[in-house]
């Protein structure tokens, strides 16, 4: 290899990962900054490791960054954050640290830092990961950021410092669709499709009517939402970008149109359609608008959703008797049931790996959320409600998203892989509910 | 495989020096990448807000509303039958069991009441708008509302109402008249409204 190809190879991967962290750090711009919920931990893990976040030398800035990786840190329910009364002074450089302070009380890391206006409404963000008994770093970090991105800056730190302590991917950058669902009076109703931060900062409305929307799916690029609309009083799935507000109507056939899918390539959308009499799933090319029919039973076939590879689709028929998941391959083929355990099994998430599906997994009058691993079949019940549905995966597959009801009340809630820890994300009004995590 | 691996590493350790280092470019870059999605997404958000108050506007002003609280109140000016409580025709909501789409036997006298209503009035359109509780998945249950309402479809059709007076739309669990997590409120929410259309 010629010395000048490997510098002109370089140069690609050079840019390309420039733009992989621009659009981290910058990827969308939201001036608003309030939550539109809140959220606590309500099962914590007892192993959790013990991290101090110092707060950030500043002036004045508009987001307290220190805070934010504080709260995202903890959120995770991977490390318990040591309270800032109990520190023993606030070190803003690694020459400031006492290592023996910090060990004396039991953390094992320390991340300081200093938030500096750069001039031009920027600011200069440098944070430091230091490992508290080899008394070193373990990440540095500087970076401009201006005032708006202030948060956004603090999620990427903390998924720096997340993917160094644990190996696996932070997604604290990352955003949530929900519907939610407020009453207007006169039995009016508000439905709104609604993208935030993963920790319920800058809701931004996507799409709003006072008929039901549902089903929000994302791109596999995170640009694009499809969702199903009853605005024209029955059925429609449109595809909307987020930066434009742009959509396009693409299936309102007669019966229904519902619970679009995305390939993992981003070209096609796999759906349900009844417009032959029983619903059953199609193939939708998002290029040609060529539609293919891929399953043909009587019975009920709904909520596909692809596997990782592209290469299957699980879906939800009663074909059986009562729903369960089946699965058949996306060029079409032979269909085969997943599903044993439970009368119920329906609404498929896939793992980010491929080797698991979180589903809705009803047993008499409860329906949890539940993780099937594929390969050996194993069932695994997670939560512990009366009705739970809309499981998704995180992009990291580290926890499941998914909807619970109380009365009136929908909550989103959050658990771990194995159900050691849960997250409740309270909204301040109104129902929310079918949450998706951006990939 | 080798190569891709050389070349991560190559790229991880240049992305550390470039991401710790604090040139010009990369402020520059920076801030042109930032300042160009700010533009990007406050049209977005007008746009896409604007988007929603359209829909919202066109809602208010449409023809159909009806369907706003589900059972509409048109039936109720079609004659004195549709409010006398023992007229089967005052009746326009058909309940289901858990997971099933079979009508039960109480329903059947009302179903065919209000098809040889439709028969004999063959220039009045209905619209069956299936539902279900908010047990088990959100797609699931539309799917399953929309089999209520064929179900009361395929009967009215049997007696002889004519396919064109029958509009079918299942909201699934969207639209609840009963709120509670109880059997109280989901027998309730397990039903097939017959909505009559305004002339």
């Amino acid at each position: 290899m010629t010395p000048v190809f490997l510098s002109a190879v370089v140069e690609v991967v050079v840019n390309f990962i420039r733009r992989i962290l621009l659009i981290v750090l910058f990827g969308f711009y939201i001036p608003i900054s309030h939550a539109a919920l809140t959220i606590e931990i309500t099962e914590g893990v007892e192993s959790a490791v013990p991290v101090a976040v110092v707060p950030f030398a500043s002036q004045g800035t508009p987001v307290n960054i220190s805070d934010v990786v504080n709260a995202d840190l903890g959120r995770s329910g991977y490390f318990k954050m040591m309270d800032e009364q109990g520190m023993p002074g606030s070190p803003s450089t690694a020459a400031e640290v006492n290592f023996q302070d910090w060990q004396g009380l039991g953390q094992n890391y320390l991340v300081i830092g200093q938030v500096a206006e750069a001039g031009g409404g920027q600011y200069n963000v440098q944070f430091q990961l230091l490992d508290v008994y080899k008394g070193g770093q373990l990440l540095g970090y500087r970076m401009t950021s201006s005032a708006a991105d202030l948060r956004r800056a603090a999620h990427h730190i903390s998924d720096l410092i997340f993917e160094k302590l644990t190996g696996k991917k932070g997604v604290f950058s990352g955003r949530i669709a929900y519907i939610t669902t407020d009453n207007q009076g006169n039995k009016q109703q508000l439905h709104q499709l609604q993208v935030a931060d993963a920790d319920g900062f800058n809701p931004q409305t996507v799409a709003s009517s006072v008929e039901p929307l549902m089903s929000p799916s994302w791109s596999p690029d995170g640009k694009k939402i499809a969702y199903v609309s009853f605005e024209r009083k029955s059925s429609a799935i449109y595809v909307q970008t987020l930066a434009t507000g742009e959509r396009v109507r693409v299936a309102e056939f007669p019966g229904i149109n519902g619970a679009p899918a995305w390939s993992p390539d981003g070209s096609r959308l796999a759906l349900t359609l009844s417009k032959d009499g029983s619903p059953d799933i199609y193939i939708l090319n998002l290029a040609t608008r060529s539609l293919t029919k891929l399953t043909k039973s009587f019975a009920i076939d709904t909520e596909p959703v692809w596997s990782p590879d592209g290469r299957n689709i699980v879906f939800t028929s009663d074909r059986g008797g009562n729903p369960q998941l089946y699965s058949v391959p996306s060029q079409g083929g032979q269909e085969k049931r997943l599903t044993f355990t439970g009368d119920y099994n329906a609404g498929a998430s896939f793992s980010p790996d491929g080797k698991s599906i979180a589903m809705v997994h009803g047993n008499g009058n409860d329906y949890r959320i539940a993780v099937m691993e594929l390969g050996t079949r194993t069932v695994n019940v997670l939560t512990g409600g009366r009705s739970d549905e809309s499981p998704s995966f995180a992009p990291n597959g580290t926890m499941i998203l998914y909807a619970l009801k109380k009365g009136r009340t929908g909550y989103l809630s959050a658990v771990s892989l194995d159900g050691r820890m849960q997250q409740k994300l309270v909204f301040k009004s109104g129902e929310v509910r079918e949450p998706a995590w951006s990939p | 495989m080798k190569l891709n691996k050389t070349l991560l590493v190559l790229a991880i350790s240049i992305f550390f020096l470039w991401a710790c280092s604090d040139t010009e470019e990369k402020d520059t870059g920076l801030t042109d990448g930032s300042q160009n999605e700010v533009s990007g997404i406050s049209d977005a958000s007008t746009s896409g807000l604007n988007k929603g108050s359209g829909l919202y506007g066109s809602e208010m002003g449409g023809p159909g509303m009806h369907g706003v609280s589900g059972g509409g109140d048109y039936a109720s000016t079609l004659g004195p039958e549709f409010n006398d409580p023992y007229s089967p025709l005052s009746k326009r909501t058909i309940y289901f069991m858990l997971d099933s789409s079979e009508v039960m036997p109480d329903f059947i006298p009302v179903i065919k009441a209000h098809a040889q209503y439709l028969i004999a009035n063959p220039g009045q359109r209905i619209t069956l708008e299936g539902n279900a509780d908010e047990r088990g998945s959100r797609e699931y249950n539309i799917a399953l509302g929309e089999q209520r309402a064929k179900s009361v479809a395929s009967m009215m059709k049997v007696q002889g109402v004519s396919e064109s007076q029958l509009d079918i739309v299942s909201y699934g669990e969207e639209k609840p008249v009963a709120f509670g997590s109880d059997e109280a409120a989901w027998e309730q929410n397990r039903r097939v409204e017959l909505v009559y259309q305004p002339r």
